[in-house]
């Protein structure tokens, strides 16, 4: 009891206001140095978000890092069709002459748009339906949320996307329409598992008890801790976004020619296997490398949330 | 009963959770109140229902398992289970704050105390006064004081996870009393965790209840507690409030046999050793025992336990007990 009475002292901060400010971006530094820390741990995950950064930057600077710019259109020449790798073309040029690794480099481009605007679309709507669902777990809002959710889930998807895309006009934004349309249930799913655990968490309740709006409970107190997971998947996803997006254009629905895309470069470039292999094989394998990229770098991701071992 | 309406009154509260299987009668009819100002002890066996009822007054049942059939619950003369989302949400916080068992699952992981205490400022303020920053940090570190933790300044920028049970505890008190509530329910507090640090959290609550004059509902199996810090004590078994009474009566004169089973648990330094305790146990929800829920553990069973449910009987001025064991005592004219 003396020991209390001690401790309690008066006690009033001396700090400005410039002061304390300054102390929480201090602290937010520090979070951000661990959690690069944590993420650089691992090396390939450093491999991962190098390869990234630079396949973004190729991307998004191709007229003026590739060789033959004018080769992403509408363009001919016959004399040069075919031709193996070599110092003029490093991955060689295709059936009507243009040279594969501008067009790859350009298809780069409508992938990396894909998987990010997918991406942008599909996460706060899925996001926000789960955490609805899974608040209100067992109302008629987690009802209809979570059956629309599975009659989505229920349809094949690449089935489903195949379908939106015919019906629709086949161009990038539709083609990005229709995969969204196929993945939001995904993000919803994940989220309402997260939300129907961390609503009986009692720091939910607590704030329930203080007084706390359904908005700040929702946005504050069950968002922040579904994040971690959230971001894990996006680094992850975008990889297969852009596999969905290159098998679309693969079957003719997503970019059209003469617009460079990865997955029309492949279908053409079937044709001439094994012979002229090249034209397949260089844009598959810049797939594989973005693939690779975003799975790295979702490994780190997740590293970076993971608690740390002491 | 005075004009003043009283500060807490629950009137013949049933709560049913339905589940497969059929409906849980979890509460059956409860009867509580408090004046302001009060400390009311709520002791009884785990699963006895005490922490439904709590949950029941601030409204935070799980609603789709939970059901509540008939009950009122007035605070300060309004009913809580009629009201809207905005006026419950006035209550919650400013007039009923809550203090949980397990301190660290109370604070969210994610969020510096500081973050999290904030919130609580400001949103407890007076509607339509903003807080600047600077108050908002003032009232943060004059409440972990209040709480007597050394090194505010330092603990707003910790994460729950550096903090030890103890203090996180300590937190959870300071977050609930900032909100300057005029009732705190206590659920088990410190129970969690180790013995020393629970006496002191318990004695820096009843330290601050004392001197904000706060009201208190302090539920704990630990006996030794409800005598040094309450004024009255609810004794409840299997959804029922058996007893009711002024703490020192209650512990001079336990009359329903419930009660004195619990009171005979308690081991003594002087005496035989380990009590026997009430052989048995809380009976099933889905389907109690007719009559009085106690019949089949009790040792002075009659034919009219088995049959008929117990009115309250008040065998002494402000006592009550629900046993016909008193049934020749008057009746208490508030019960049916």
């Amino acid at each position: 009891m003396t020991e209390q009475v001690n401790l309690r002292r008066d006690y009033s901060s001396k700090l400005t206001i410039q002061q304390i400010k300054q102390m929480e971006r201090e602290s937010r530094r520090q979070n951000l140095g661990r959690s690069w820390y944590k993420f650089s741990r691992n090396p390939l995950s450093v491999v991962g978000i190098a390869m990234v950064l630079i396949l973004v930057l190729l991307a998004i600077f191709a007229p003026y890092v590739t060789p033959y710019p004018k080769h992403a259109q509408a363009f001919t020449d016959f004399a040069n069709a075919k031709l193996p790798p070599s110092w003029q073309h490093l991955f060689g040029t295709d059936q009507i002459g243009r040279d594969i690794l501008t067009r790859s480099i350009f298809g780069l481009r409508s992938s990396l748009l894909m998987g990010v605007v997918v991406l942008v679309l599909v996460v706060p709507i899925g996001v926000l339906l789960g955490l609805l669902a899974g608040y209100f777990q067992g109302t008629w809002i987690d009802t209809i949320i979570m059956r629309i959710t599975d009659i989505f889930l229920s349809v094949p998807p690449l089935i489903l996307a195949l379908a939106i895309a015919s019906v629709l006009e086949p161009n990038l934004w539709n083609g990005m329409m229709a995969v969204s349309l196929m993945w939001w249930p995904w993000y919803t799913r994940l989220v309402y598992g997260l939300g129907v655990a961390l609503r009986n968490e009692y720091f939910v309740t607590s704030a329930e008890v203080t007084g706390a709006s359904t908005a700040h409970i929702l946005f504050r107190e069950i968002l922040p801790n579904t994040i971690s997971p959230i971001l894990t998947k996006m680094s992850l996803d975008v990889a297969w976004v852009i596999i969905i997006g290159s098998m679309l254009s693969f079957v003719g629905l997503g970019v059209q020619p003469p617009e460079p895309s990865l997955g029309t470069m492949i279908a053409d470039g079937a044709r001439y296997l094994p012979d002229q292999w090249w034209i397949a094989v260089f844009p598959a394998l810049v797939i594989v490398i973005v693939v690779l990229g975003f799975n790295l770098l979702g490994d780190g991701v997740r590293d970076m949330f993971a608690a740390e071992e002491i | 009963m005075s004009s003043v309406p009283l500060l807490l009154d629950i009137k013949n509260l049933h709560v049913h959770f339905i589940v497969y299987g059929g409906r849980l009668r979890v509460l059956d009819g409860i009867n509580f109140y408090m004046h302001d100002g009060e400390k009311v002890g709520l002791v009884g066996e785990t699963g006895c229902g005490k922490t439904t009822t709590m949950k029941t007054i601030l409204r935070v049942l799980p609603m789709p398992p939970a059901h509540i059939p008939q009950g009122e619950i007035f605070f300060k003369g309004r009913d809580i289970l009629k009201m809207n989302n905005t006026s419950l949400q006035q209550v919650r916080g400013r007039g009923i704050a809550m203090i949980f068992q397990d301190p660290t699952a109370a604070l969210n992981p994610v969020f510096n105390i500081g973050e999290q205490m904030g919130a609580v400022i400001k949103h407890s303020a007076i509607r339509g006064k903003r807080s600047s920053h600077q108050e908002v940090h003032q009232q943060a570190i004059s409440s972990l004081q209040e709480v007597a933790l050394a090194d505010p300044e330092r603990l707003l920028r910790s994460y729950p996870i550096q903090l030890s049970g103890g203090m996180r505890q300590r937190v959870c008190i300071g977050m609930a009393l900032s909100t300057r509530p005029e009732l705190l329910i206590a659920d088990e507090p410190g129970t969690s965790l180790d013995v020393t640090i629970q006496d002191q959290v318990l004695r820096l609550i009843r330290t601050l209840v004392e001197e904000k004059n706060t009201s208190i509902i302090l539920i704990t199996h630990t006996l030794g507690i409800v005598r040094e810090l309450t004024d009255r004590v609810y004794v409840m078994y299997a959804g029922n409030m058996v007893e009711v009474a002024p703490t020192k009566k209650l512990f001079a004169n336990p009359r329903h046999p419930y009660t004195q089973g619990l009171l005979s648990t308690v081991p003594r330094l002087t005496g035989g050793g380990i009590a026997s305790g009430i052989p048995g146990r809380i009976p099933d929800y889905l389907n109690p025992p007719a009559g009085c829920r106690f019949h089949p553990r009790c040792t002075y069973v009659m034919d009219i336990c088995r049959a008929q449910k117990p009115a309250l009987f008040r065998p002494d001025q402000d006592h009550e007990v629900a046993c016909f064991l008193y049934q020749d005592q008057p009746k208490d004219a508030t019960t049916p």
